[in-house]
Parts: structure tokens; sequence; C-alpha cells
């Protein structure tokens, strides 16, 4: 295993008003998603209006990253939290289009933006 | 021919390196001292006259056949030094599209999508059903996803062949004639996904077939295997220049410009027709008439 793995998936999250900005660092794949997913979900339990996922550090996701995202989307909405992603690196952004997921998801070029 | 590394200006090390490969079915030589790197991220296609050794290669590429002399590596490693533990880790760093799709008719194309998934992660059914969804939309199937393979057409199977393929995000896709018995339409719809695949998520693809239209549209690199040898790797644009060139360049380029322009005459029937057919037929039996067995009584 490399260093990544042993880092935390989360880096930070900054509470600005009510929406929380969850930054996150590394390849989110196999060995990470599960515990990607768990932060997430912590952060919602915590019912803010706003997630945003700033994902400006993920060189790379793997489906089981993007699928965690789409659990947690569906969770949002069932809550009525607004979830946004925000700084997708190319190749992230790349599979959210292969896979016609930028089409599902609300993304942002910046976190700026997405707390717009 | 050896790879060279004009073959590779960038130096990333091959994921795929095949080495002086002999491969022999009853004494003859199948493939004779086979040579050919695959570099990340780039489709390269292999082509060749049928019975050439194509598939024996590519059956040779994902350890399921052994050489006789010479060696594949895989991931930087000698596939055939690797345990059996080993093997399997490196059988999910890549997948393969057979000819067929080889479903298994007795689940629903989603079930067969996730095989893979159930066999090699520890992922919830909830996220395996996500990540079948995504992937059977990615080749436009999702609304198979809960019909049999008996119910679906070839060119369907062939996409929900690919989608469980792909299901584990491989690193290298391997695909056995992936246009071969399709529409047009169909196969066009294949390449584009084997591109989108390469060019977006940086996909290695080894491709093997005989449909050129496919090998042109898809290939950065191309090889042409004949008799079971490598007779020239090149980039996509040489292949070009052969196939739109003059005849007489060279015997390898003749042959390879017959094979690429789908020509009934050249070296390749050329070499059919001189092939030993007088001595074959008149050694059938063995012996020659005697007077009692010719009818000229």
């Amino acid at each position: 295993m490399d260093d990544q793995s042993a880092r935390q998936c989360v880096k930070a999250v900054r509470w600005i008003g009510g929406s929380a900005v969850v930054d996150v660092q590394g390849d989110v794949d196999l060995s990470r998603s599960s515990e990607f997913q768990q932060s997430l979900l912590v952060v919602m339990d915590q019912k803010p209006k706003r997630i945003v996922v700033n994902l400006a550090e993920v060189p790379y996701m793997d489906s089981s990253g993007v699928a965690s995202l789409v659990k947690l989307l569906r969770r949002a909405r069932r809550q009525e939290v607004v979830l946004r992603l925000a700084a997708l690196t190319d190749r992230v952004r790349s599979i959210f289009e292969i896979t016609r997921l930028d089409g599902v998801f609300d993304i942002h070029p910046t976190v700026e933006e997405a707390l717009a | 021919m050896s790879p060279t590394s004009e073959d590779n200006p960038s130096r990333e090390p091959p994921v795929v390196r095949v080495i002086d490969l002999v491969k022999r079915f009853s004494g003859r030589a199948v493939l004779d001292g086979v040579n050919l790197e695959v570099l990340p991220g780039e489709t390269m296609v292999v082509m060749g006259p049928s019975g050439c050794g194509k598939s024996t290669l590519l059956r040779h590429m994902i350890g399921s056949m052994w050489p006789d002399a010479g060696r594949v590596d895989l991931f930087g490693r000698d596939l055939g030094e690797m345990s059996e533990a080993e093997l399997d880790q490196a059988r999910k760093r890549f997948g393969i599209l057979f000819q067929s799709g080889a479903l298994f008719n007795s689940m629903t194309v989603g079930e067969n999508v996730a095989l893979p998934l159930r066999e090699h992660t520890n992922l919830d059914s909830d996220t395996i059903d996500i990540i079948v969804r995504i992937k059977l939309e990615l080749v436009g199937l999702r609304e198979a996803l809960d019909r049999m393979p008996a119910e679906i057409s070839g060119g369907m199977k062939k996409r929900a062949g690919l989608a469980r393929a792909i299901a584990l995000d491989p690193e290298i896709l391997f695909y056995d004639e992936p246009s071969a018995g399709l529409d047009p339409v169909t196969s066009a719809e294949i390449d584009h996904l084997i591109m989108d695949l390469s060019h977006k998520l940086g996909v290695t693809s080894v491709v093997v077939t005989h449909e050129m239209d496919s090998a042109f549209r898809i290939a950065d690199r191309m090889a042409m295997l004949d008799c079971g040898r490598m007779l020239k790797v090149a980039s996509r644009q040489e292949f070009e220049d052969i196939r739109d060139g003059q005849v007489g360049k060279s015997p390898a380029s003749d042959l390879i410009r017959q094979f690429l322009r789908g020509e009934s005459e050249g070296p390749i029937t050329a070499r059919r027709l001189s092939s030993g057919y007088a001595e074959d037929i008149l050694s059938v039996g063995g012996g020659e008439p005697t007077r009692s067995e010719s009818n000229d009584a």
C-alpha cells in the first residue's frame, strides 16, 4: 500500500454559514470508498443546508467512489440537502462525463461558485 | 521484429511485453519468436490472416495459455513466474471482451455485469447495483438490466460483455474480434466506446481483429502477424502509408498491403496457391492404380 491509503480520505470539513465544504484528498478507489462514504454520511448527519464536495485534490476516482457519491446524492435528496461537487480534476471530470453522471450531479468549477 | 526505443518515445515501461514467444501445436509453431510491447494508454491492434496466431497470442497475454519458449510480462512481471494468487491479482487489473460476449445464460444482463464485483470485491449490494447501472449506461444498455442473454441481440450481448469487462475499472482491456458479426452501426458504436475508454480514462487496449475499418478507426499502433511471425509493428499512419502506397517496395509491404486492402490477388493468395497442392493431392492413398482398378477394361 502507498502512503495515500494511510491518509484520511477527507482532509477537512469547513463550515461556511449553513454549508459544509468537504475537502477530499487522494484517489478514491476500492480501498478507500467505504471510508469516503462514511465520512460524508457523518457530515450529512449534522444536517447542513448544503454540502460542497471539493475534489480538487482527487486525481482519480474509481466506480466504487462514484457509486458512493450516487448513494450520498440519493440520501441528500431524501433529506432535502443540496449536494454539489466542485473543482473536479480533468480525469475525474472525464469519469463523470463518460458515465453521463455530469447530468445527474450539480457540478461547479470552483468551491466558491458552488457556494454562491 | 523486436521492439525498439523508437516505438516508445515516452519511454514509459510497457504494460504488456511479449518476448521471443514460441507456441507449438502438434510440433507446428503457431507463434514463432513473437515480440510485442504495449504501452500505457495506447490502443494496439493486432491483425493478420485467419490462423496467423492472433488469438493464440491474446491467450498468452491473459495467462490462459503458456509458452513453449519465451515469456509474457504483464505490469512488469513475468506471468509464468507468478503464483496462482499473484495471477488472480493481476487478472483483476485487466478485462476481456470475448467474441460472443461470453455471458452466463442463466443470469440476467445485470447479474452478469455484477459477477466480477461480487467475486472480487467486498462492496455491498446497493453499491454494486449502482455500479452495474453506470456500466450499462456507459455501453448504452441500461434498459437491458433485467433481461436474459437469450432475449437480446448479438450486438447487445457484446456490449453487455464489455460492461462486464469494465466492471472492475481495469487498466487494460483485451478485445477478441470486437466487431465480428456486428452490423456497421453497432460496430462503430463499439469502436467509439473503445476510443472513449482509452482517451478519456487512459485504459490500455489490445484489440485482435481483422476488421480493417475498425482497426484503422481505433488504433494508435498496429501489429501485423503472419504465419506465426511478427511482420511489422508500427503506428497507424505507417500502416496507412503502406495501404495507400505502391506495390513492390518489399515483399513484406506487399503482403501487408494485400491484407489491408482485402484484395483477392497478391502474395497471401499466391502463397496459398503454391503451397504444395499438387504434391498433396497426388499423394492421397499413397499408391498408383493397378490394371484391375482402372476402368479401361
